[in-house]
């Protein structure tokens, strides 16, 4: 779906991304983690077009991605960002109907594909009428991800989704967008630090370090059988509960 | 015949009405138009009337433009052609109309040296008027009778006087202190007050002696005499009509009639007219008609002043300058708001731009209002407007710029950067996201730009009244010339509280437009 070949990207004289050369394929979740300005975030906002790479070229379906063709094709890509990145002066539906009123569908078209995403994405009725400051923060971020299907795109690239969401929510919103995923046949692309969620997610986790691929392939692989160092302590520094001999949760 | 065939019959007919109507009036002879200009103080305003009377009197269809802003403004006027006509004095000609040529070594030491410099610019300079308004230090007339004082000279042999002397003439480089070496005065006793209370202190014989100009009419009110500058220590300030010549050519007679003023008055006439106007409260059309009546035995019709007229005129007059306020404020916002939102969307959009456009607005915001008026007349002279709403609407539209700019640009610059992407990343283009988002997300800012625009507008539009554009201005000016404060009033409650108004209706409209998920709860 995407192919990347020895994509780089510089900040002033800071090296984000190596050159790399990458493929995604079609109908696969795919989770990027690794720490915090390993290129993960770089790297998807590279996909999307926000930024533009220093060297090599990004193929979207086939097709180079240039600053001439870059609208035509986000409209096939569904963008999701922590928090949701709501417009605070739209109601949650005109949020997701957004592009397309842009792309003049219907009133009736508009309001039959929000309320069919609404169920798709577990979120109440009542929430559609309702400004993002109204409602709570796992529904805005439900709204994020309807709106990023609004246009049915076979892509979707999504930054921290749940990074602004307590345990709880965030649980059940996992389980959903994983369940959109597998029936909507979606190629995902996941930029999480989160381990027990790239394993969750991911078909393919590709790990990130210091702007360059450290290991890829299962969770399984990285526990059991670490590429180098790095990814044993980073799978390491991920802590799960353990019940303590005090009976708490540590 | 349906509703559509009867207002289509009305407006034809009312087309063929208005081309006969136009037909007749060009075929008449059409009255001729004559502007006339005064300054903003009783004086003036008064002789302006008086040439509106005469001019009016041979047949010309007259507009006085009253109260503008000052010598420049009046001499920009009249050699743009806005006015024809208006009464000047020949000290301000001196120091003020022809200074340049004085200061390059003309010398004006007659007044047919200035009258022929103006020619040169195709301007008349009648005769004196009669009377010489100047300063002069004056005393109650039993107290210079009693001390046998009649001309300034005379006071070397009474140094026990005491003066009381305003703070201006004390100050002036021609004012008290080389008039004392000039006469070798001996006093001592030397006051600096407010001029009324100068004129109280001459009452309860606080003080002897005050600087006055020469044609007050407190000096009738207080019985005082001027002294006899006999040194000719003073300026002349004789009054003189400057008139465009070409209105000798296009209405001899109204010109002429106008020049009948030449050696009409004489001091205790003008000051006895301006103590008519400032004491007893009369319009100054009335004073000066009835003087021209007396004097040059017409019979002209002048307004009633019964009570119930003045009400009228009242109403109807803060009907009007509420209208002629409004129209500054609305047209000149409503170009502020057409040029600055798209100024503040460029300057959002390229830092350079930005702080570019933000400069030359925050510049223009420091330009003193009065300066800006003269600097903008001769460029509106060309379409004939210098004087009027325009240069006040230009002034206003100018000074509504920075607000607004301002407003819209820092409402885009403040759109988190993620909902910036969020935009871009849906695959809006950059129009849409403009339309769509940010001016949305920046309403808020923007309309309190606006706000803040309109309510200074409302509070500044009162500078048009300098420049003949009308508004609260009006009686604000004429109240500071006749020291009446309901006068004043008359234009500062209104204004206060349209700018209450505007403050208010703004708060409803935010209500309205803003999208309530950008609303405090």
């Amino acid at each position: 779906m995407f192919r990347l070949e020895n994509v780089s990207k510089k900040f002033g004289e800071l090296t984000v991304l190596q050159p790399t050369t990458l493929a995604f394929e079609p109908g696969k979740s795919t989770v990027l983690i690794g720490p915090s300005g390993c290129g993960k975030s770089t790297l998807l906002r590279l996909l999307v077009g926000l930024l533009q790479p220093d060297s090599g070229t990004i193929h979207f379906d086939g097709t180079e991605l240039k600053a001439s063709n870059l609208l035509q094709m986000r409209h096939r890509m569904g963008y999701v960002i922590q928090d949701g990145g709501l417009f605070p002066h739209l109601t949650a539906a005109e949020n997701v109907g957004l592009m397309a009123r842009y792309l003049k569908w219907s009133a009736d078209k508009i309001r039959t594909r929000v309320e069919e995403l609404a169920d798709l994405t577990r979120l109440p009725k009542a929430a559609l009428d309702r400004y993002p400051a109204q409602i709570s923060g796992g529904q805005r971020q439900r709204v994020g991800i309807m709106r990023a299907l609004m246009l049915d795109p076979p892509v979707m690239l999504l930054d921290e989704p749940m990074g602004a969401l307590d345990p709880l929510v965030r649980y059940d919103l996992q389980e959903d967008l994983l369940k959109i995923f597998r029936t909507l046949n979606k190629t995902a692309i996941t930029v999480t630090h989160d381990m027990g969620e790239a394993g969750f997610f991911g078909d393919h986790i590709i790990m990130l370090g210091e702007g360059r691929i450290v290991q890829q392939g299962k969770l399984d692989e990285m526990i059991s059988n670490p590429a180098n160092d790095f990814v044993a302590r980073f799978v390491r520094a991920q802590r799960l509960p353990t019940l303590t001999q005090q009976g708490g949760l540590s | 015949m349906n509703h559509r065939t009867i207002a289509l019959s009305v407006s034809s007919l009312t087309f063929y009405a208005l081309s006969l109507f136009g037909l007749t009036v060009a075929v008449r002879a059409e009255p001729p138009q004559v502007n006339i200009g005064s300054k903003a103080f009783t004086e003036s305003v008064i002789l302006g009337e008086m040439a509106a009377h005469l001019a009016r009197h041979a047949g010309a269809e007259v507009r006085h433009r009253a109260e503008l802003g000052g010598t420049q403004i009046l001499w920009q006027a009249l050699t743009s052609g806005e006015i024809d006509a208006y009464v000047e004095y020949t000290g301000t000609i001196r120091e003020e109309i022809v200074a340049d040529a004085a200061r390059a070594g003309a010398a004006f030491d007659s007044e047919q040296s200035m009258r022929d410099a103006l020619a040169q610019q195709h301007v008349v300079m009648s005769q004196r008027i009669g009377f010489n308004n100047t300063y002069a230090l004056g005393m109650r007339r039993s107290v210079a009778e009693r001390l046998n004082i009649r001309c300034i000279s005379d006071l070397q042999k009474h140094p026990e006087l005491a003066l009381g002397l305003s703070d201006e003439f004390y100050e002036r480089q021609d004012g008290w202190h080389p008039l004392q070496q000039k006469y070798q005065l001996p006093q001592t006793q030397i006051r600096v007050m407010e001029h009324n209370l100068a004129y109280r202190g001459l009452e309860k014989d606080a003080v002897q002696v005050t600087d006055l100009y020469t044609t007050d009419p407190e000096i009738k009110f207080y019985d005082l005499v001027a002294l006899e500058d006999d040194l000719a220590f003073f300026p002349t300030y004789y009054a003189v009509v400057l008139m465009r010549d070409d209105l000798e050519r296009r209405a001899p007679s109204v010109a002429a009639s106008i020049l009948k003023m030449e050696g009409l008055i004489d001091p205790q006439a003008m000051s006895s007219m301006s103590a008519q106007v400032r004491l007893d409260r009369k319009l100054e059309t009335v004073v000066a008609g009835e003087f021209l009546n007396k004097s040059l035995h017409l019979s002209l019709q002048l307004p009633s002043s019964s009570m119930s007229a003045q009400v009228g005129r009242f109403l109807s007059k803060i009907l009007h300058t509420t209208l002629e306020h409004l129209f500054l404020v609305v047209i000149s916002l409503g170009f502020a708001i057409a040029i600055a939102i798209p100024l503040g969307i460029a300057a959002s959009r390229n830092e350079a731009i930005g702080q570019t456009v933000l400069g030359v607005v925050g510049v223009i915001q420091t330009l003193p209002s009065m300066a800006l008026l003269v600097f903008m007349m001769p460029f509106f002279a060309l379409f004939d407007m210098g004087i009027g709403p325009a240069p006040a609407i230009m002034a206003l539209f100018l000074y509504s710029l920075l607000p607004i700019v301002r407003g819209t640009y820092s409402g885009i610059r403040q759109i988190p950067a993620a909902m910036r992407e969020s935009a871009e990343v849906l695959g809006l283009d950059s129009g849409a996201r403009l339309r769509l988002v940010e001016l949305p997300l920046a309403l808020p800012s923007i309309l309190s730009g606006i706000k803040t625009a309109a309510v200074i507008n409302v509070g500044t539009a009162t500078i048009g009244a300098l420049i003949g554009a009308g508004g609260y201005g009006s009686p604000i000016l004429t109240g500071i010339r006749l020291n009446d404060l309901s006068l004043i009033l008359q234009g500062a409650i209104p204004a206060a509280v349209l700018a209450l108004v505007v403050q208010y209706g703004f708060g409803l409209l935010e209500k309205r437009i803003v999208s309530p998920g950008l609303q405090p709860k």
